[in-house]
């Protein structure tokens, strides 16, 4: 893949307290490359994303994100953020805004867009969400499939250069999940670089370029989903395969 | 139709009626108590003497009495004491919640200081030494120890406030790019608004109370301005019990006043 290099993780590690969260974790992600993690519970999939825009700091080895290094205390941390997206898996909408202002308030407070300027882009992504109607709702009043799309919007609002997803559907219920993966696959589609943590293998073989799997803090495997999806190279990946495809 | 179902003993003294009944006949028997009471120690009531210490008609037209004019100091001086109180709260939560060790250790010292010292030792410090050292007057003395002690307790509210607000929506902030300021200001202090607004009327309610103990250096309040009544005419069971239900209609007004104001915030979640 000939894009320019956006997140460089070279054997990060990463503990919380004594335990050993990362693991000599190495991942490139180029321009425009989707790629899917997936792994069992406590494989240290969040805390590897959550790297990703200094919501943790890693303890050991170099990370390198839009091309600046991070390290805790990195003054550049809060630039670096308005590139990188973050969805998370309990939405975190702000209750006490609408949801115009929900989309609003980065680019006003942080880019110090006018308010028209702001507006103007709100509406745009919330027309590719497909919730243009729900703009002066409260987030308490929106299904979670709704709820889940507005937190995308507000992401994108802030016009980020790659887009990182913490089990983005985890929390919905099932009928919600398909209206959230759809507006996940046109961003996909648009030529997004994405990192999405999910189970959702339907949707991963439908966009990802590269698939991750992660145990124990470590990643076992990285191969593109033709590989991952029909002959895995690690025992544990296909065993966690056919666990999670009998459903 | 049914016959009526018979009334159990306590749906019975619920009913609003006999409810009524009973609260008026305890109120008649304490206050019937306390005036046989004097009565026996041979105490002359002159409650007809008391309104013209409230409120007066002359023929320059209605004026306040004394105490009214009391009242009015004890509120200036709560209020003045409550606003500068908040301001110190919140600085010593924001502290406090800073994450700087000197922030939290200079935060945590001024709190056991003040919790650790009665209210009315701290009243004498700030007179009686402080007072002279930087000119502080009684009134400013009054204001500053009601303000430090109760900016002591707000800023333990400002706290439990500001944590109750879930961390996802830290994280949320910093994901768009704020710093921590903007994040407070923006997302943090908003949402923990309704959970502070309730304690911190009951402080306002504690501080108003707690205003009464400047009498002790002479700052012409409710209670001082009792005091010298008292002093002059020896109606000291009228004054008092007058004294006592002014404060209580004061913080009563106040209690219901905010009940309101948070049932519209309810409604605005
Ligand atoms: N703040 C923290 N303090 C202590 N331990 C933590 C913390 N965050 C995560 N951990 C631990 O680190 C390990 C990896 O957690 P992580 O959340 O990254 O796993 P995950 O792969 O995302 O799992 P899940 O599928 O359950 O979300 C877990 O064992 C977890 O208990
Ligand atoms: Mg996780």
């Amino acid at each position: 893949m000939p894009g320019e290099i956006i997140i460089q993780a070279d054997h990060i590690d990463k503990f919380f307290g004594t335990f050993k969260a990362l693991d000599d974790v190495s991942l490139t992600v180029r321009q425009g490359e989707r790629v899917v993690v997936c792994g069992p519970s406590g494989s240290g999939k969040s805390t590897l994303i959550r790297c990703f825009n200094g919501l943790e700091n890693h303890d050991a080895g170099r990370l390198t994100v839009e091309g600046v290094e991070l390290h805790e205390g990195s003054p550049k941390i809060r630039e670096l953020r308005q590139n990188v997206g973050m969805v998370f898996q309990q939405f975190n909408l702000f209750p006490h805004l609408t949801v115009l202002e929900n989309l609003t308030i980065g680019p006003m407070k942080v880019r110090k867009l006018s308010r028209r300027a702001a507006e103007e882009t709100a509406r745009k992504y919330l027309d590719r969400v497909h919730i243009p109607e729900q703009a002066d709702k409260k987030p308490g009043q929106l299904s979670g499939g709704q709820q889940q799309r507005v937190a995308i919007a507000r992401s994108l609002c802030m016009e980020p250069r790659v887009m990182l997803f913490d089990e983005p559907t985890s929390a919905l219920d099932p009928e919600m999940i398909g209206e959230v993966l759809d507006v996940m696959v046109e961003l996909a589609q648009s030529g997004m670089t994405m990192v999405v943590v999910t189970h959702e293998m339907g949707f991963a073989r439908k966009v990802a370029d590269t698939m991750v799997f992660m145990e124990q803090g470590r990643i076992v495997e990285t191969s593109p989903p033709e590989t991952f999806f029909t002959n895995p190279e690690s025992a544990r990946a296909r065993l966690f395969l056919d666990q999670i495809l009998e459903h | 139709m049914a016959p009526p179902r018979p009334m159990s003993f306590a749906r019975l003294m619920n009913t609003r009626p006999v409810a009524v009944a009973l609260y008026l006949a305890i109120m008649g028997v304490i206050v019937w108590g306390s005036y046989v009471g004097a009565q026996n120690m041979g105490y002359n009531w002159q409650w007809y003497q008391v309104p013209k210490y409230l409120f007066t008609f002359t023929e320059d037209g209605f004026q306040f009495g004394e105490i009214m004019v009391g009242l009015k100091t004890s509120v200036v001086l709560s209020v003045s004491a409550f606003v500068l109180a908040v301001v110190i709260g919140l600085v010593v939560a924001l502290l406090r919640l800073s994450g700087l060790v000197v922030g939290s250790a200079v935060a945590v010292g001024f709190l056991e200081l003040i919790r650790n010292i009665p209210l009315l030792v701290l009243l004498y410090l700030f007179y009686y030494v402080l007072g002279p050292i930087f000119g502080l007057d009684r009134w400013a003395a009054s204001i500053l120890t009601l303000a430090v002690f109760h900016g002591a307790l707000v800023s333990e509210i400002f706290r439990a406030a500001i944590n109750a607000v879930p961390q996802g929506q830290w994280e949320a902030a910093a994901s768009i790019g704020m710093s921590r300021a903007q994040a407070y200001r923006w997302i943090i202090l908003p949402q923990s608004v309704r959970f502070m607004l309730p304690p911190l009327t009951g402080e306002m309610v504690h501080l108003i109370k707690s205003s009464a103990i400047v009498s002790v250096i002479a700052v012409a309040e409710l209670t001082t301005v009792g005091r010298n009544i008292i002093s002059e005419t020896f109606m000291s069971f009228e004054i008092w019990f007058t004294v006592a239900a002014v404060y209580l209609v004061v913080t009563l007004i106040l209690s219901i006043g905010v009940s309101r104001l948070e049932k519209r915030f309810a409604t605005n979640q």
